[in-house]
């Protein structure tokens, strides 16, 4: 369809100043940071002289202008500088973490989809009986919990007292190496390359944090889901279906549940793009080598070009999140279009 | 977008209310989870009005010859690396952690809601303008924004509230905006604005009312994302500093000692904080059941 | 089964995959524990050259690891049974010997004639002046440390001939041959480093950051920083005995709580640098080493820019107002050595050393009475992010005791990134803790970096001119030099009266071991994984 792809040029050129503005934020915020990234890694006993040459070296001591000049000249070709925490560059090191925490997420939510949309929808569909309640409390106790408690909660029960979850090192167990990369997913790697045992390995890796990041976001899910059903319900559409003798199944899963998906779809787009920034905590007790982490210690350190780099990837995922989501939209409701908003 | 199916409230405040408080009441007894939710918030609030004189010690005051003592009769909660009793230091809490999702909420409740009135209210390059600046903070990965900001500007509890405030903004913002953007020739307003009210008067006093009980639904769910936030920005070590008792920093201290057995250094306050973020939870959804009917069968 | 990914272990050799496969869990642990250690540490290596510019400081042990130095220092027990480096001993590592001429300014070693580089070239001479060179010249950290030895410009390095290096001085000093000993001049196979130099990189600096080029007992196999580092043994090592074991798995894992867990299950055999605390209780189940840091406190830093510490009645206040056992046993868990209460007339020059000061309210008040700030003041207390573990239980004793003396403090976190920068370089932290350790264990070395006006570790902007010609007078003298004793007994004497910096305890350096053993400390502070055996 022509008028979608022109809408969707238009919506990417609408993100265009969207980024642009985050990087000119992200610039201003590393360097608001305090701390002195020159002195911090000058290293133990390093004098005057030798911070000074760090500071040249990593380009600090020419004005912010002149810095940010630099920047977004390195940016548009593509290079997003170098790391000075792990002393790589920084596009290597988002592209190799980016895939675990993509993977760590997207796990998550569709294990909470699994969960979450069908205690919806029963909760909907039976409003204010025990197990409407029930689920209510069920979901909205899993997101009151702090996702970093929870992981060192679920960390000790099932690992050190029960000895049923592998150790809680990263993404692999030490007897493994990482399946040849094709997509940097391990579980998709694993099982290009036929490897049964490393696929068990990192599945079983996943599912503690997995788990601790789902409890996190099944109540926004749920919740979505029980309100689109009901309004999707009440509508006037299934009234008419309901009197024309259709089976409740009927009704119930055909018609009111796909007309229910448009808001879930959106709410799992947000739910998304804000776990992806919110597993920092998930990350640091799992010893999950995934962005969030990275841009942790980075920030602390004052390690601009890593949070940099991380800001510009969310930035831009969430954009295209977005897109997507509207894309999707048009397909699964094509009565809505682009103007508006 | 179309039309909006509900009617809006008007001003006629006497029958609304009464109509409202038969309905508040009806809810209230067919749903007893939002009732818990209630009686929760009432204790929590009283908590955290008389909590230090509930707490039976000073919780700032250390012990060494006491330290990490289990839950016992005269330690109901244990003690910690310190020696203080975390009883009481769990009740002392509980008011800066409700003041600092309080105030934070507030804060990004007012600036949202004026700058999403008036963007919606007025339309034209504001409303495009303001959008494009939302799309950039929301662009943010949110957590580490607010982190960049505390670290930025120190850890000190204003701060946590500002950067708590400004990742917000954008929801409130957004939510006033839609509320106030479909009403902006509503029938009633061309009234009002006919019968020669300003167009502050009209956006105050007949629009944005309008927008209030969705908004309160947000309010109510952001409190608990709110004590959340500081809580994970605590975990990072970049929270309220010490000694002053505090949720968050309570849980990602103690979370170090529950693997040597000391598992109520972590597990009180986290229940604590489980059951305030619970409690707000629950209020909102059971204020959207109160104000949003429709969802009701 | 074909060539799967499933373990890095099996890919090699068929004697490495036996030795490997048991890690699988699938077959009896002990075959693969004698081989294979895995250990953990929370820190992030993020440069496999010491030398480059933004290297941190758990890197240094990938210098220790995989490179040789002319010299290395002895080995000796320590009381609690486990090994410590010897700083009295300095035993011969690349060289095979070494002469120092009368006048102590010229030092001749002679290389072992067998060593090679893992490329199987021959080290020579050469090879050490490049790798002197390029540390003289790199700047920043490298050079500072070099310096310390008098080691300062390319000319004063000499490669006489492939087996003959020859190091000229400008003045004898005891600290040279130690310095040789620390991480920093470690030497590098210059023909692969030149190979892989460009003009605007002369020292190979990009090249050698991620592919190590050297003669040390083991070879990196692998690095993914922030996640792993693994070594594998280099077979014809001749620095020193060969290693027991094969290959080294060091993961990082950020949390201290995850840590424990894992060594304490025997999942992996060593935990590199435990929190006090973990330190204490797993002694009853596996086998902890804690080591007392050599040259190294952790102190109360006072500073002279803050008008009520230029009060020498208000240092004396609060060091007598500081609960020390409360403190030691709470922050440090009793791991290490107590730096107070110590016998003023004592004729050692053993250091560190006891401080005369004991927690005495009663002095405190005295104290603080007598000074122009009677009715006490505010003043901040700094503690860096970074080492809450030891300085936030510390910061909040302390903040408690001086609040009785009507001493009002506010406790400030700085995150680790200002934290160097506001206590060490500005030195704008009036009430701050403080943990210097030197790395060349004498007392002068110790007060050169943390008395002297300006250096870096003078966090209290502490300035006297006796102590400046003290530390002067002795930093280069041989500790047998009858002057010696007597100059360093007097400095003592002068840091004790003014104290600008408020001994605490000495801490310790803690491992645990869960099947492995061997662990020997050293002064950098990093693992040395060479005399490292499985169980």
């Amino acid at each position: 369809m022509p008028g979608r792809l022109r809408t969707a040029t238009l919506r990417v050129a609408q993100a265009v100043p969207v980024v642009i503005g985050v990087v000119v934020i992200s610039f201003v915020l590393t360097r608001a940071l305090p701390g002195d990234p020159a002195v911090y890694f000058a290293g133990p006993a390093a004098d005057d002289a030798s911070i000074a040459e760090i500071r040249s070296a990593l380009g600090l001591d020419r004005t912010l202008p002149e810095q940010f000049l630099i920047y977004a000249g390195d940016l548009l070709r593509g290079d997003l500088g170098q790391s000075l925490s792990t002393g790589q560059p920084v596009a290597e090191d988002l592209a190799r973490r980016l895939p675990a925490s993509l993977e760590l997420t997207g796990l998550a939510l569709l294990l909470a989809c699994g969960i979450a949309i069908p205690l919806g929808v029963l909760a909907a569909t039976r409003p204010g009986s025990f197990a409407d309640h029930a689920c209510r409390v069920m979901v909205t106790a899993g997101v009151s919990l702090p996702t970093f408690f929870t992981g060192i909660v679920l960390v000790y029960v099932f690992y050190y007292l029960l000895g049923v979850a592998p150790s809680p090192l990263g993404r692999l167990d030490f007897a493994f190496i990482e399946p040849e990369q094709v997509t940097g997913f391990y579980l998709i790697d694993a099982a290009i390359a036929g490897d049964g045992e490393t696929w068990m390995a990192s599945a079983a890796q996943l599912v503690l944090p997995a788990v601790t990041l789902a409890l996190f976001t099944l109540a926004p899910i749920a919740r979505m889901t029980r309100g689109a059903m009901l309004a999707a319900l009440g509508a006037d559409f299934i009234r008419t279906a309901r009197a024309s003798g259709l089976r409740p199944k009927t009704v119930i899963y055909t018609y009111a549940f796909r007309n229910a998906l448009l808001p879930v779809v959106t709410t799992l787009g947000m739910v998304f793009s804000f776990v992806l920034g919110a597993n920092v905590l998930v990350e640091k007790v799992f010893a999950w080598p995934g962005i969030g982490s990275y841009a942790v210690e980075a920030l602390v350190v004052s390690d601009y070009a890593a949070v940099q780099g991380f800001v510009l990837v969310m930035a831009l995922l969430f954009v295209a999140l977005n897109l997507a989501i509207d894309l999707l939209y048009t397909v699964i409701d094509p009565r809505v279009g682009f103007d508006g908003v | 977008m179309s039309e909006p199916v509900a009617t809006p409230a008007s001003a006629n405040a006497v029958q609304v209310d009464d109509t409202w408080l038969h309905h508040v009441s009806h809810v209230l007894r067919s749903n007893p989870v939002t009732l818990l939710a209630f009686v929760l918030f009432a204790g929590i609030v009283v908590i955290a009005l008389f909590g230090p004189w509930i707490a039976p010690f000073d919780p700032m005051e250390s012990n060494a010859a006491r330290a990490l003592e289990p839950p016992s009769l005269r330690h109901l909660f244990g003690t910690d690396n310190l020696g203080r009793d975390v009883f009481s230091r769990v009740i002392v809490a509980t008011r800066l952690d409700l003041t600092i999702s309080v105030a934070a909420v507030a804060l990004s409740f007012v600036v949202g809601s004026i700058l999403g009135s008036l963007a919606g209210y007025y339309g034209g390059w504001l409303d495009a303008a303001l959008n494009r600046v939302l799309d950039m903070v929301m662009a943010f990965p949110l957590f580490v924004l607010a982190m960049g900001i505390v670290a930025a500007l120190g850890n000190t509890v204003e701060n946590i509230v500002y950067a708590t405030a400004i990742i917000n903004v954008p929801f409130y913002a957004r939510l006033v905006r839609a509320e106030v953007n479909i009403r902006r020739d509503a029938g009633f307003v061309r009234a009002a604005r006919l019968s020669g009210a300003s167009d502050t008067a009209v956006l105050s006093l007949h629009i944005f009312p309008n927008a209030l009980p969705p908004l309160m639904v947000q309010v109510s769910l952001n409190l608990g994302w709110a004590i959340l936030n500081a809580a994970g920005l605590s975990f990072i070590g970049l929270g309220v500093r010490p000694p002053t008792p505090e949720w968050g920093i309570m849980v990602a201290e103690g979370a170090n000692f529950i693997v040597s057995g000391e598992w109520w250094l972590a597990i009180f306050p986290g229940l604590s904080l489980m059951l305030a973020v619970f409690t707000f939870n629950l209020l909102g959804d059971g204020l959207r059941d109160i104000v949003d009917p429709r969802t009701r069968t | 089964m074909q060539t799967s990914r499933r373990g890095f272990l099996k890919t090699s050799s068929g004697v490495l995959s036996a030795a490997a496969l048991p890690f699988l869990k699938m077959l009896p642990a002990e075959a693969a524990a004698r081989d294979v250690v895995v250990a953990v540490t929370g820190q992030t290596i993020n440069s496999l050259d010491l030398h480059r510019k933004g290297t941190n400081r758990p890197s240094y042990q990938v210098a220790v690891n995989c490179y040789d130095r002319l010299v290395s220092f002895g080995t000796k027990s320590t009381p609690d049974g486990g090994l410590s480096y010897d700083s009295s001993v300095i035993e011969p590592e690349l060289a095979e010997s070494w002469t120092i001429s009368a006048d102590g300014l010229t030092l001749t070693f002679k290389l072992k004639s067998n060593a090679t580089f893992w490329d199987g070239s021959k080290v020579t001479a050469g090879d050490v002046k490049w790798s002197f060179d390029r540390a003289v010249s790199a700047g920043g950290f490298p050079t500072v440390q070099m310096k310390a030895g008098g080691l300062i410009r390319p000319e004063q390095f000499i490669a006489v001939d492939d087996e003959t290096f020859v190091i000229k001085l400008d003045r004898a000093s005891k600290l040279t041959l130690p310095d040789l000993a620390v991480p920093v001049p470690f030497i590098i196979n210059s023909k692969v480093a030149k190979a892989n130099a460009t003009a605007d990189d002369p020292w190979a600096m990009e090249y050698l950051h991620k592919n190590p080029a050297g003669s040390g007992a083991f070879k990196v196999l692998r690095w993914v920083p922030g996640e792993q580092l693994v070594y594998e043994r280099n077979e014809s090592w001749v620095g020193g005995p060969l290693p027991a074991v094969k290959r080294v798995v060091l993961r990082e894992v950020p949390s201290p709580a995850t840590r424990r867990a894992l060594v304490e299950k025997g999942d992996v055999q060593l935990s590199f640098n435990i929190p006090n605390k973990d330190a204490k209780e797993l002694a009853e189940k596996v086998d902890v080493f804690s080591t007392p840091i050599e040259n190294c406190i952790h102190c109360v830093g006072l500073n002279y820019t803050f008008e009520p510490f230029q009060d020498p009645d208000v240092r004396k206040a609060l060091a007598f107002a500081i609960p020390y056992e409360a403190v030691f046993q709470t922050a440090a868990y009793g791991r290490g050595a107590p730096m107070w209460g110590g016998d003023a007339s004592s004729d050692s020059i053993e250091w560190p050393r006891r401080s005369p000061y004991s927690y005495d309210m009663e002095k405190a008040s005295a104290h603080l009475a007598k000074s122009a700030f009677a009715s006490g003041f505010s003043v901040p207390f700094s503690i860096s992010l970074g080492l809450a573990d030891w300085m936030e239980p510390t910061a909040l004793l302390i903040q408690e005791s001086l609040g009785k003396l009507g001493i009002k403090t506010t406790i400030e976190k700085i995150p680790g990134a200002n934290w160097r920068t506001a206590n060490l370089v500005e030195k704008r932290l009036p009430l701050h803790l403080e943990n210097f350790g030197g790395w060349l264990n004498y007392p002068c070395y110790y007060f050169f970096w943390a008395y002297k006006k300006g250096h870096l570790f003078n966090s209290s902007n502490y300035h006297n001119a006796e102590v400046e010609q003290l530390v002067d007078e002795t930093l280069h003298l041989a500790t047998d030099d009858p002057a010696y004793a007597p100059k360093i007994k007097r400095l003592f004497e002068i840091a004790f009266e003014d104290i600008p910096r408020i001994p605490l305890w000495q801490p310790a350096l803690n491992v645990a071991a869960n099947g492995s053993s061997g662990y020997e400390f050293w002064f950098h502070r990093q693992l040395d994984i060479r005399p490292l055996k499985g169980a």
